[in-house]
């Protein structure tokens, strides 16, 4: 059963497996194990970023292709909802009009963008999508008539999501069943699902000749399998999904930002999660994405204790002021390209491989 | 005697390499073009001059990146933290020495903008050495984690920045006597786009004669062409690549400091915000070619320019669009390095 469920991907490693229940567990629960406006927000923002970071492994991870474009495509599918419910008002109806209008944006650009530019290398490609998404996240935040500027869009969604909606009276185990937390298991559900739809594919035969390409494309080539088709292929799924994830941010959200959804804060997001938690693995997402969401969320904390303990100091205050952990994250990325390309997974899998030899 | 005058005349009768001119017409071309369009000869002159003023900065900005991929194969996605840290340490000198700067003597002003530009172009030269050092050496010849790594250069150098001269944006005054505009006729040319032209121009053929008269020029060309050939024949390239690396960085700084006297405030993430620009540049050029790059770098300047006066929401996209279409006309860029 679990193994179905999986795809015959087993997390392989006995430590791996305790960290991915602790973070499902932490997920399925986290209304009910952590109180609390700010960490519902953590945990919905988790959610999301697993599957954008998992989308984002797709290409990186697994067909080696480097895009800088996910965040275009996770900002039209937040844009794409956001702004049909903006404008149509608060229905189920508008949310299904913004998602599929926002998947044949994101597939029709995507599909475009691959076939002008996955025919030359790795390094063209990064190129081309670093110039697309700046461009397209300038013309976001200047056609303010229709997207709401820099400022962004509020917007209201259906009943049944809304904080003020309760489906019924009274409390279960002290907290109160409102829209806020039909929304989070929304959110959390499709996340799960989407989750285990990319482990599927990964682990098909359309997935291995993704591996086959990103460990030699020539001899993939040669051995018969279309490397432009399988790339594209592989680039629009990466898309759509991305696509997805930002329908879910707006969703939970109920705002739609240049800042949140386009900027390039985003996307070195993504990269950092991706490298730290393992490339090339589907479960360095999900451990990627819980270990930066939380520390984003509270080693800022850490760190202002110590720059409150550094005040005297002029350039170590500096350097622990808690604006400054991207510093740090950046650093250890640095560190990880080097010494663990393989990331966190990789590692816990290739220790509790060795051990199985021993 | 009859074989070595045979030689001689094979010799002269040599193939000569093609002159592809195409390209070079473009920029003269399009600015023509703009003329009836827009309407106004003085308007005409000043978006011409301002758009010239512009690609000339993105030029000195784009060349060494284009020169270190061309020679290397590397594709440093962190090239723009070297025109931060080149603006950044300008003001190092700008600021402490506000005297001179707001001086009315031509000669103070350039003094000052120089001594800024020196240690400009020397601190981003000597990071150059340590970034090809510490980042780069160890992924050669991968490009996957050449990219990611030079991100992650990129990430920690502007939060370095920021842990350095803090996270407010600084202002940075242009000198005095570079203020203001020559009034010729009805067209204003600003004082800072022709000294911005001058400049890059002095860049521009400093850099072709040392490219195509020297010894160490040629032994560039050659290893962009062919490296392990030039490595066979005894040079080590290994010591050309760190010296065009940190002339590429060092050139980075001194675009840094122009742009950031042009914009006349300064943000740590000036330098990611210009790099997406420097890419479409180089792209257009053909990927490795310096000549390409320097008409790529004028024609989106140029473009840019007139699109924002003909048709301001166009502007947008215009970089885009300019990129699109040329790689339509030449898959490879302008002018297309034999090897890539």
């Amino acid at each position: 059963m679990i193994r179905t469920l999986l795809s015959g991907d087993l997390p392989r490693s006995r430590l791996l497996s305790a960290l991915l229940l602790a973070v499902l567990f932490g997920l399925a629960f986290a209304p009910f194990l952590f109180p609390g406006a700010r960490s519902l927000n953590v945990a919905a923002t988790i959610c999301v970023f697993i599957v954008l970071v998992a989308s984002y492994d797709l290409l990186l991870g697994y067909t080696g292709i480097v895009s800088f474009a996910h965040t275009m495509f996770y900002g039209i599918g937040a844009y794409g909802v956001g702004l049909a419910l903006h404008a149509m008002g608060p229905s189920w109806w508008a949310i299904f009009v913004g998602t599929a209008g926002a998947l044949s944006l994101s597939l029709v650009l995507a599909l475009v963008i691959g076939l002008f530019s996955l025919r030359v290398r790795a390094i063209f490609y990064a190129m081309i999508t670093l110039a697309v998404a700046s461009a397209f996240a300038v013309l976001a935040s200047q056609l303010s008539d229709l997207t709401g500027g820099e400022d962004g869009r509020t917007f209201r969604v259906p009943e049944l999501l809304q904080p003020g909606f309760h489906l019924i009276e009274g409390e279960i185990m002290g907290r109160a069943i409102d829209g806020k937390l039909i929304t989070y298991y929304l959110v959390f559900s499709a996340a799960l699902a989407l989750f285990l739809f990319m482990l599927r594919i990964v682990n098909s035969p359309f997935g291995r000749v993704l591996q086959a390409i990103r460990e030699n494309d020539f001899r993939a080539e040669a051995l018969g399998y279309r490397t432009v088709i399988y790339r594209t292929l592989a680039n629009c799924l990466g898309a759509l999904i991305a696509t997805l994830a930002g329908v879910l941010m707006a969703l939970w959200l109920r705002y739609v930002g240049p800042k949140t959804m386009l900027s390039f804060e985003v996307m070195t997001d993504i990269l950092l999660i991706v490298v730290i938690g393992g490339m090339g693995t589907v479960y360095g997402a999900v451990i990627g994405s819980a270990l930066f969401i939380l520390m984003q969320n509270y080693l800022q904390v850490l760190m202002k204790e110590a720059s409150g303990a550094l005040a005297g100091v002029p350039l170590l205050a500096n350097l622990f002021h808690p604006d400054r952990w991207l510093l740090w994250l950046g650093v250890l990325f640095v560190l990880s390209v080097y010494f663990f390309p393989t990331g966190i997974v990789g590692r816990l899998r290739t220790k509790a491989a060795l051990r199985r030899l021993r | 005697m009859t074989t070595i005058s045979s030689v001689a005349a094979q010799d002269s009768a040599l193939p000569r390499l093609r002159v592809d001119l195409l390209p070079l017409l473009l920029v003269p071309v399009l600015a023509l073009l703009m003329l009836p369009l827009i309407g106004s000869f003085p308007t005409w002159v000043t978006l011409t001059v301002a758009g010239l003023a512009m690609g000339m900065m993105v030029f000195m900005m784009a060349s060494g990146l284009t020169l270190i991929f061309g020679l290397m194969d590397v594709l440093n996605f962190g090239h723009g933290a070297f025109v931060s840290v080149g603006a950044f340490t300008a003001t190092l000198v700008l600021l402490p020495m506000k005297g001179w700067v707001e001086a009315d003597s031509i000669l103070m002003n350039l003094s000052v903008v120089g001594l800024a530009i020196l240690l400009a172009m020397l601190v981003t030269g000597i990071l150059g050495w340590a970034f090809e050092r510490i980042i780069i050496r160890p992924v050669y010849g991968l490009h996957l984690k050449q990219i990611l790594i030079t991100m992650g250069g990129m990430i920690v150098a502007e939060q370095l920045i920021h842990v350095i001269w803090g996270a407010e944006q600084i202002p940075l005054q242009l000198p005095t006597t570079f203020r203001g505009a020559f009034i010729i006729g009805d067209a204003a040319l600003e004082k800072y786009r022709l000294i911005a032209v001058g400049v890059g121009l002095t860049v521009f053929v400093t850099m072709f004669l040392v490219l195509n008269r020297t010894k160490v020029g040629l032994l560039i060309r050659a290893g962009v062409e062919n490296g392990e050939m030039v490595e066979a024949l005894g040079y080590r390239i290994r010591r050309l690549f760190v010296g065009v690396f940190m002339a590429g960085s060092a050139l980075a700084g001194l675009g840094g400091v122009m742009w950031g006297l042009y914009k006349e405030t300064l943000t740590a993430a000036i330098g990611g915000e210009i790099t997406v620009l420097v890419f479409i540049v180089i792209i257009i050029g053909g990927l490795g070619s310096v000549g390409g790059c320097f008409i790529g770098a004028m024609l989106v300047a140029l473009v840019a320019n007139y699109a924002g006066f003909l048709a301001p929401k166009v502007a947008l996209v215009s970089d885009i669009l300019l990129m699109v279409t040329v790689l339509l006309w030449r898959p490879q860029g302008l002018y297309p390095v034999a090897k890539r």
